[in-house]
């Protein structure tokens, strides 16, 4: 039985296309994944994304309880910053990439991948570490407003001042009379804002929203542009291009390791990876031979695999065909060139830099 | 949804045009709807053999790649070629500019084969259920 939002009829009525993504039965698309995703580059789109989970660490040792089983630093951050970083195993495999909202050093939302939920929760709660680990996953709806007017519709339907919420913080506040976690973050490289609110109070919310949004023209959007707009950011999607056999630095992580703010899990492995040197990396490329790279595809030198694609599209901003895929080091410099096996022919591909898509100036 | 009445569909979602020898073959209405935007489509070269029920060609949307299916056996004798810089055509008009390829048909008996405009519309109710 595939697990559903609070949004699910919602979606349904509006005559969204559903599909199962990881146990959950999503809306793929609204009105089509070009429109969507071009929709939220130009305007504002509004995302049902309330099969994420949310644990929530408190007590006296919430905050070192966490930043043990994460490799970023939430002491460097303030109370109403949010921060991305992994959890990983003792070996560095990534358990999960989340997001921390810390609202103090002893009340930490912790928002993780849906198709993680339940891992994830039984690892946290194992290595607690005496904080208080709970999972609030059901009790929670998330929507996400996205794109260039998000703060203009969003600046209607709530009193809360938004210009001080700057990227990556967040505050507490009624939108549209519901109280919410107002932050300002997402996953699709736009300006934006993610809503916390009670879950019953999830499709009142997606009303009012896309109510507020008509001046706009917001756009209900689906999982299809939530994937095309994440990877034109080149934005790593778990499960796709990374999972527990892949640690953080061969994902291109490295920038949310802090290996020396003390011990956490996995950073010893991860010290003795970067002391011997990374066997893959995961690399940004750009087709320069027709066809779409593809998750699973072969990357091929001189006809031989070394290496393999975990994302692929065609890019609907940029009309080019875009990918990620772990490369040996060699290949992972701007510039080199590799082929990647399309049914059984080689397209040639070419390393660049990322994200693959720069957002407009406001 | 739209399904001419002069056309022969497959249960893979292709239809062909028949004009005497020759079968004029793209992908349905209910087909292109299904995939959502295409984006990129692969068809086979001038000259080609194809084999009903075999894989001629491939389109592609932003999520996925679909393989088509060629109604008939015979040898390709035109190509759709501007579909591959606006595979969109697909989306937009599937029955006419959006047609694939033409085929010389080895036994044009094969079109008995497929279903009519009925038929199909019942298979696709079908597999909506």
């Amino acid at each position: 039985m595939p697990q559903r939002t609070p949004l699910y009829d919602v979606h349904v009525r509006s005559a969204a296309r559903m599909v199962d993504f990881a146990g959950w039965e999503m809306p793929v698309q609204y009105a089509g994944i070009l429109e969507e995703h071009e929709t939220v580059r130009s305007r504002v789109g509004l995302f049902d994304v309330s099969h994420m989970g949310e644990v929530v660490f408190r007590g006296p040792k919430a905050l070192e309880s966490l930043n043990r089983i994460f490799t970023n630093d939430l002491s460097r951050i303030v109370d109403g910053q949010a921060q991305y970083g992994c959890v990983c195993r003792e070996d560095g495999g990534i358990v999960d990439d989340v997001v921390v909202y810390r609202r103090s050093a002893q009340d930490l939302l912790v928002c993780v991948n849906a198709s993680n939920r339940a891992k994830d929760f039984d690892w946290m709660r194992q290595h607690a570490g005496g904080a208080d680990v709970k999972n609030e996953s059901d009790e929670w709806a998330q929507l996400a407003l996205q794109g260039p007017l998000a703060a203009k519709v969003l600046g209607r339907l709530t009193r809360v001042d938004l210009s001080p919420i700057r990227s990556y913080r967040f505050t507490e506040g009624e939108v549209a009379g519901i109280p919410c976690i107002i932050a300002r973050t997402g996953y699709t490289g736009e300006d934006g804002f993610e809503l916390f609110c009670r879950s019953e109070r999830g499709p009142e919310l997606w009303a009012k929203l896309v109510e507020g949004g008509k001046p706009e023209g917001i756009q209900p959007c689906g999982l299809g542009a939530r994937d095309s707009l994440r990877l034109e950011m080149a934005f790593r999607l778990y499960g796709s291009d990374m999972d527990d056999g892949t640690t953080p630095l061969e994902a291109g992580l490295a920038w949310v390791v802090k290996l020396d703010k003390g011990d956490f899990i996995g950073r010893q492995a991860m010290e003795r990876q970067k002391a011997a040197g990374l066997s893959r990396k995961l690399v940004g490329f750009v087709l320069t031979d027709p066809g779409i790279p593809r998750h699973g595809y072969d990357v091929l030198q001189d006809g031989k695999k070394v290496g393999t694609v975990t994302s692929g599209t065609r890019s609907p901003s940029l009309k080019i065909s875009i990918g990620l895929a772990y490369v040996p080091p060699p290949l992972a410099a701007e510039g080199s060139t590799f082929a990647v096996e399309i049914r059984g022919r080689a397209a040639a591909a070419k390393v660049v830099k990322t994200p693959f898509y720069a957002r407009k100036a406001p | 949804m739209n399904f001419p009445e002069d056309l022969k569909y497959t249960r893979d979602h292709e239809w062909c045009r028949v004009k005497g020898n020759r079968a004029i073959v793209g992908i349905t209405e209910y087909a292109q709807d299904q995939l959502g935007d295409i984006v990129y489509v692969e068809l086979p070269d001038l000259g080609d053999q194809v084999k009903k029920g075999e894989a001629f060609g491939v389109v592609e949307s932003t999520k996925a790649v679909s393989e088509i299916f060629s109604p008939v056996t015979g040898k390709v004798v035109e190509v759709n070629d501007p579909l591959a810089d606006s595979p969109e055509t697909i989306n937009e008009d599937p029955y006419e500019e959006g047609w694939m390829i033409q085929v010389e048909m080895a036994s044009p008996k094969e079109v008995q084969e497929l279903l009519d405009s009925a038929g199909y519309a019942k298979f696709v109710a079908e597999e909506q259920e």
